[in-house]
C-alpha cells in the first residue's frame, strides 16, 4: 500500500514544487519507488524543475479522461532509479480534475509505488483540495513571514477537516512543517520570523529548515532537483528532511547565524 | 457523554440552522401579504414550504390579531412559519408558534429576558477543545462555556453563550456571551487577540493596552464598558 504525501502551503511561491521535486527524488534515492504528481493544472512547473519538460507526451488530465493510460503518461526520471513524474496539463484548468478521476489515478499509482508525492497548487480551491484529500501525510511548506504562516495555518485547518481521513474518522493526516528560504541573519535583525515563532504559531512537528540559497534557483534553472546537488546547503537540508521523514534522527542545521571571521577563529 | 442508553427512543441535540426571517415593516397585514405575493410571483416554487421566523421591525407594533392573520396568510401561500422573535410568549402561543429570543443579540434586555431557573435542564455541558483552532475555523459553544486548551490562530473565531477560557495563545477573535449574557467573561493565558467581545461590546487589538499584550488577561463587561485586566 503506497503512502500518499501532499506538499501544500496555501500561499504561492513558497517552494512547494521545489520541495516536491527534492523530496520525491530523495525518497527514490533511498530505494523507494516514488511517483510525483503535479496537481497544478494550467500552471505546469514540476516538469521544468525535474528537467523532463521535453518528454511530456500525455498528462494527468489525459489519464483522468481516459485518453491515455498511466504508463503512457508517467515519465521515468533518467537520473534517479525508481522515480516517475506525472505532469499536469498546461492547456486545461483545475476543473478538469474530478474526484473520481484523481482517486482512480492515485489507486493506479499505488499498485507499483511506495510513495506518491502530490505537488499541490497554491490556494485552497479545487486543485489544492483534491491534492490533499487522499493524503496520509502532509508537508506544509512555509516561509518565515506572517502571511505565509497564516495561510499555512488555514491549510492545517483544512487538513484536519476536509480530507478523506478526517471525513471517515480515521487517524488524522500526519502534518510536518518545512520552513523554506530561512535566513538566520535576518531573523537576528528581527526582519524575519524565527523557527521558534513559526513553530509556536503552527504547533506541528518541524521536519526541516531549508536555508535561502542560490543553489535552489540554479538547480531549478538546470532542471535538477536540488537534493541531488549534494555540495549545497539547500541540497543537504532536503537530504536531512527525507532522512527524518524516513525515521532517522538528525540534528537541525542552517538555523543559526554563520559565524564571522572572528567567530570562526575563536570557535575553539 | 451524549451516548444514548440502549433502546433510547430519542435524542435531543442542539443544531445550527439557517432560517429566513420575515421582518414585518408594516403593521397592516394585508399590505405585507400583497407585497409578498409580488415577491413570490418572481420566483414560483422557490419559497415552497420555506420555514420562516416572523419578527416585527423596529417601532412596528404587531398585535395578536394581526399576527394570527399573517400566519394564516403565510400558510395559505405555502410557507411554513415556525417561530416568532421579539414578541411576547403569549403572542407566540396564540399564533401557535415557537418563540426565539434575542434574534439580534446582543441587546441589554437579553440578560433579564433569560429563562428563570425553574427549568431543571438549564445546565449545558462546557465544550472542551484540545486541538489548535486554525485560521478560518469557527467554534461556537451554544448555550454554555467554551474551554480551549490549545492556541486560537489569527483569523480563527471562537464564540460561546457563556464564558471562554483559552489556555494557549489567543491570536484570533473571541466572543463571549453572544446571546447577550453581559456577565460572560473571556480568560486567556496569552493575549494577542484581533478582537474580543462580550455581549456585543467589542475591542480591537489596536485599542488594547500594550502592557497587557502577551500576558494573561481577563475580559469582562462593567456596565457598557469592556474591561481588560491582567490576571
Amino acid at each position: 500500500m503506497a503512502r500518499i504525501v501532499v506538499v501544500t502551503s496555501g500561499k504561492g511561491g513558497v517552494g512547494k514544487t521545489t520541495t516536491s521535486a527534492a523530496f520525491a527524488a530523495g525518497l527514490a534515492r533511498a530505494g523507494h519507488r516514488t511517483a510525483v504528481v503535479d496537481f497544478d493544472v494550467g500552471l505546469r512547473n514540476l516538469d521544468l524543475i525535474m528537467g523532463c519538460e521535453r518528454r511530456v507526451v500525455y498528462d494527468f488530465v489525459n489519464v483522468i479522461n481516459g485518453e491515455a493510460n498511466l504508463n503512457q503518461a508517467l515519465i521515468r526520471d533518467k537520473r534517479t532509479q525508481g522515480l516517475s513524474i506525472l505532469p499536469a496539463s498546461q492547456t486545461r484548468d483545475k476543473d478538469a480534475l474530478t474526484f473520481e478521476g484523481v482517486q482512480a489515478v492515485l489507486e493506479g499509482l499505488a499498485e507499483d509505488h511506495d510513495y506518491i508525492v502530490c505537488d499541490s497548487p497554491a490556494g485552497i480551491e479545487r486543485g489544492a483540495h483534491l491534492a490533499m484529500y487522499f493524503a496520509d501525510d502532509a508537508l506544509v511548506v512555509t516561509n518565515p513571514e506572517v502571511s505565509s504562516v497564516r495561510d499555512s495555518d488555514r491549510v492545517l485547518g483544512l487538513l484536519s477537516s476536509k480530507t478523506r481521513r478526517a471525513e471517515q474518522g480515521e487517524d488524522p493526516v500526519q502534518e510536518h512543517l518545512i520552513i523554506t528560504r530561512y535566513v538566520p541573519e535576518r531573523v537576528g535583525k528581527g526582519e524575519m520570523l524565527s523557527v521558534e515563532d513559526v513553530g509556536e504559531i503552527l504547533s506541528i512537528d518541524l521536519l526541516g529548515v531549508i536555508p535561502e540559497s542560490s543553489a535552489v534557483l540554479n538547480a531549478s534553472n538546470s532542471g535538477v532537483p536540488v537534493i541531488l546537488e549534494e555540495q549545497t546547503d539547500a541540497g543537504q537540508a532536503y537530504d536531512d528532511v527525507v532522512a527524518r521523514y524516513l525515521g532517522q534522527q538528525r540534528e537541525h542545521r542552517f538555523i543559526t547565524e554563520k559565524k564571522g571571521l572572528f567567530g570562526r577563529l575563536f570557535k575553539g | 457523554m451524549g451516548a444514548s442508553a440502549p433502546g433510547a427512543a430519542f435524542e435531543l441535540k442542539g443544531r445550527m440552522a439557517t432560517l429566513s426571517v420575515l421582518r414585518v415593516l408594516n403593521a397592516d397585514t394585508n399590505a405585507v401579504l400583497v407585497q409578498l405575493d409580488a415577491r413570490l410571483a418572481q420566483a414560483p416554487g422557490f419559497f415552497d414550504g420555506m420555514p420562516l421566523v416572523i419578527a416585527p421591525g423596529q417601532s412596528v407594533a404587531l398585535d395578536t390579531p394581526a399576527l394570527v392573520a399573517l400566519v394564516s396568510g403565510l400558510k395559505a401561500r405555502g410557507l411554513t412559519p415556525v417561530a416568532v422573535a421579539d414578541l411576547s410568549s403569549e403572542q407566540a402561543a396564540e399564533a401557535g408558534l415557537g418563540l426565539l429570543r434575542n434574534l439580534d443579540a446582543p441587546s441589554p434586555k437579553a440578560a433579564s429576558a433569560r429563562p428563570t431557573s425553574d427549568s431543571p435542564s438549564a445546565y449545558q455541558p462546557t465544550r472542551v477543545v484540545t486541538t489548535p483552532v486554525r485560521s478560518g475555523q469557527q467554534i461556537y459553544a451554544r448555550g454554555g462555556d467554551l474551554v480551549i486548551t490549545a492556541a486560537v490562530s489569527a483569523g480563527a473565531e471562537v464564540m460561546a453563550d457563556g464564558h471562554i477560557h483559552i489556555y494557549g495563545s489567543l491570536r484570533g477573535r473571541a466572543l463571549a456571551g453572544v446571546q447577550g449574557d453581559v456577565n460572560a467573561r473571556i480568560f486567556c493565558r496569552s493575549l494577542h487577540a484581533e478582537l474580543v467581545a462580550v455581549a456585543g461590546h467589542y475591542r480591537l487589538s489596536e485599542q488594547m493596552d500594550a502592557e497587557l499584550i502577551d500576558g494573561p488577561v481577563m475580559i469582562a463587561l462593567q456596565g457598557d464598558d469592556l474591561q481588560l485586566s491582567a490576571v
